[in-house]
């Protein structure tokens, strides 16, 4: 599969040559465990391993909630009761599920800003980036959908809002909407096709998470030298990388299980610290609650959308220019989904020549200053629309789609970058010794060796 | 280094993540009251929720109801630890409808009454659905020193006012720090108004703490379990980590080897 030079499957004894002949599985398994992978991989290269996980977490502990939740407006809360105090450990399948999704944000959140770092999205790997961006859209429809099935206060509110959200499209957006609800209003119909997409989506996901290790495992994998594995030879190449098992796998796992001690701590001992206490209010179309906000993962693009008020110079312009169809309402929106959409034109956007970040020292400053910015993002979308935080969210916004359509396209002009290393295998032997240094520890004897 | 890297962005996002949180409160002064169920060693007192639970049934009640509590589940070792004939005999002091319009003495199976008051709200997961500390400015720490404090909120709802009445509309409502405004529930505990059979003084605070963790256990009655589930996982992928650690680090160590010599 990969186009990195390296050793086939051989099928030895005559079952296999039997069954390789018919259908190629243990082929397929063995050349994608064994993938050449470049030795100089970091600890951010651990995120997409934690993802696989979250995915499968969430289908295994989803299945076995379904079987004792009611998709019903009259018995969905009550249904969610049920689980907490009479299935058995059916407290531990809510809770991990609920905080399951939170992880699932924040290791694609690391993940995503480990590709902008290390240039991941640059050619040959765009299908890779493109294909990543359409499951963390898939991932918020269904974390979205999946808030609304308890219908407390927050997932019917939120669903009112969030829905609202394409009735502000001009014209065709109220048809849109109610198309959406099933019906005038949020309702019994709305709890039961997003219960239905809900349960959809993760498998699409999981169709797009095979497309998108297929696209990775046809370019390679990028590494934080920027610089490609030689291909000339196979004894080039392996002077490069290292098969995926078992080295990869192992350091992958032991990052995995650290998270998981994190995760799991939160999960027993305070498992409501990333919820609303609202959401314990069974859903109520006749009060709403004094401060609708959504859940901590989408804050950052709720600010964005709710930024651009009338009283915005570009959004007053804007509505001038479209004869007043963009009012203020709908510029919000296209803000918000055009936040998401410059980071998918990143690979395009970013006209600079040389991969790596580390080899970038312009670059560096902007982009430490987008995860600020995004981190600024995410903590005004909890606070009130009022001033000061009005005021930050514009600023912040105005940040956000500034790197995407102006500094990342200039810098590739402006930028003077540093010589990236000569190869992999030569900005590994430098990592491995500048910490040996650091550390002062004597290379580590292996007995029997 | 990677450990603390690790640990560093898991605090960043804990603290983080727990902003929408801050939406909840509206300003009230809530105490910070110790309860034994705090922090991952806390467990319930098992006097104290029985105590709680008199108050429930001799004041609470009398307006709101406890719909999805179950009987049975006064039994709980956990919970309030009821033995199976006190059980029912407090179930059977209760009459539910019995499907036919008519009522009859409830049992074990069966669910305590909701409310008998409209303007009452049910209070199976009042400790739950609101939160007692905030902020500040949403950043989450006051939630992780303190917990959610639903239980505090519950507490110093009831020992929240002031005695000062107003009328609003041709309604009295009732001036409380805690709610942070004017509640149209009147003060319900005055001292000594019920008699605990193990002789703990009735002041209006420990009659409010006490029916406050009760009503954190209707709200989270598998609290220890899920606690004791989370000790077993956190030593267990702390040895599974450990084993990971040596075997990744003995794994590298040829590679890294060949690279400082090399």
């Amino acid at each position: 599969m990969s186009g990195i030079p390296h050793d086939h499957y051989e099928p030895k004894t005559g079952i296999e040559k039997w069954l390789h002949r018919r259908l190629p599985v243990v082929g397929l398994i063995y050349d994608t465990l064994m993938i050449p992978t470049p030795k100089n991989l970091n600890w951010w290269w651990i995120w997409g391993i934690v993802l696989a996980f979250c995915l499968v977490l969430q289908i295994v502990t989803g299945i076995v909630l379904v079987m004792h939740y009611t998709p019903h407006a009259d018995m969905a809360f009550v249904s969610v009761e049920h689980i907490m105090r009479d299935v058995n450990g059916g407290y531990m399948l809510r809770y991990m599920h609920g905080n399951g999704a939170s992880l699932f944000f924040f290791a694609v959140y690391i993940h995503l800003f480990r590709g902008l770092y290390y240039g991941s999205y640059k050619a040959p790997r765009e299908v890779t980036w493109i294909i990543g961006m359409l499951i963390y859209l898939l991932m918020m429809a269904t974390g979205f959908m999946g808030y609304v099935l308890p219908w407390g206060q927050m997932s019917f509110w939120g669903a009112t809002v969030i829905t609202g959200l394409f009735g502000a499209i001009p014209g065709i957006g109220e048809p849109i909407q109610q198309w959406l609800l099933g019906g005038p209003a949020v309702g019994n119909a709305t709890l039961n096709r997003f219960f239905s997409l809900h349960y959809l989506l993760p498998f699409v996901i999981a169709a797009l998470v095979i497309l998108h290790m297929w696209a990775f495992h046809t370019t390679g994998n990028n590494n934080p030298s920027g610089v490609e594995v030689r291909r000339g030879s196979k004894e080039e190449a392996e002077k490069d990388t290292l098969p995926f098992w078992p080295y990869f796998v192992i350091k992958d796992l032991f990052a995995l299980v650290l998270v998981l001690l994190a995760f799991w701590a939160v999960v027993g001992f305070m498992p409501n610290f990333l919820g609303h206490p609202d959401n314990y209010i069974p859903a109520n179309p006749l009060v709403t609650p004094a401060h609708i906000v959504p859940e901590w993962y989408f804050l950052p693009f709720y600010a964005i959308l709710r930024a651009f008020t009338a009283d915005v110079w570009v959004v007053i312009a804007v509505n001038w220019l479209s004869f007043g169809i963009i009012d203020a309402k709908f510029f919000g929106v296209l803000a918000m989904f055009g936040a998401i959409a410059v980071m998918a034109l990143t690979p395009w956007l970013d006209t600079s020549s040389v991969r790596s970040g580390r080899n970038r020292p312009m670059f560096k400053s902007f982009f430490w200053l987008l995860v600020v910015d995004f981190i600024i993002l995410m903590w005004v979308g909890a606070m009130p629309a009022e001033p000061p935080y009005s005021t930050i969210s514009l600023i912040a916004s105005a940040y956000w789609f500034a790197y995407y359509l102006v500094i990342l396209p200039l810098l590739g002009v402006l930028e003077r970058p540093l010589a990236p290393p000569t190869s992999i295998e030569a900005d590994f032997k430098a990592t491995v010794k500048a910490k040996a240094a650091k550390g002062k520890v004597a290379p580590v004897q292996i007995p029997g060796e | 280094m990677m450990i603390r890297k690790l640990a560093l962005s898991a605090l960043t996002a804990l603290t983080l993540g727990s902003t929408p949180v801050l939406a909840a409160g509206d300003g009230g002064h809530i105490h910070d009251f110790a309860f034994s169920f705090e922090g991952p060693f806390g467990t319930y007192d098992r006097s104290q929720l029985q105590r709680g639970l008199q108050v429930y049934t001799e004041v609470c009640s009398a307006c709101h109801g406890l719909e999805l509590v179950a009987f049975r589940s006064l039994t709980q070792e956990t919970g309030p630890g009821l033995s199976d004939d006190e059980m029912r005999g407090y179930a059977a002091s209760m009459e539910v409808e019995d499907g036919e319009g008519s009522w009859r003495a409830a049992g074990g199976p069966d669910h305590f009454p909701g409310s008998n008051d409209e303007t009452a709200p049910d209070l199976s997961l009042m400790a739950k659905a609101r939160a007692g500390f905030h902020g500040p400015y949403g950043l989450g720490i006051n939630q992780l020193m303190h917990g959610m404090g639903g239980a505090e909120y519950i507490a110093s709802f009831l020992t929240g006012f002031t005695g000062e009445e107003v009328e609003e509309a041709g309604t009295y409502l009732y001036v409380n720090e805690a709610f942070g405004g004017n509640v149209s529930m009147a003060p319900q505990l005055f001292e000594d108004m019920v008699e605990y059979s193990d002789g703990t003084p009735a002041t209006e605070e420990q009659m409010a703490q006490d029916v406050a963790a009760f009503l954190m256990w209707a709200a989270e009655p598998k609290q220890t379990e899920r606690k004791l589930w989370g000790f077993v996982g956190v030593l267990f992928l702390t040895l599974l980590a450990s084993l990971l650690y040596l075997t990744n680090k003995r794994l590298w160590a040829p590679i890294k080897d060949e690279a400082k010599r090399g």
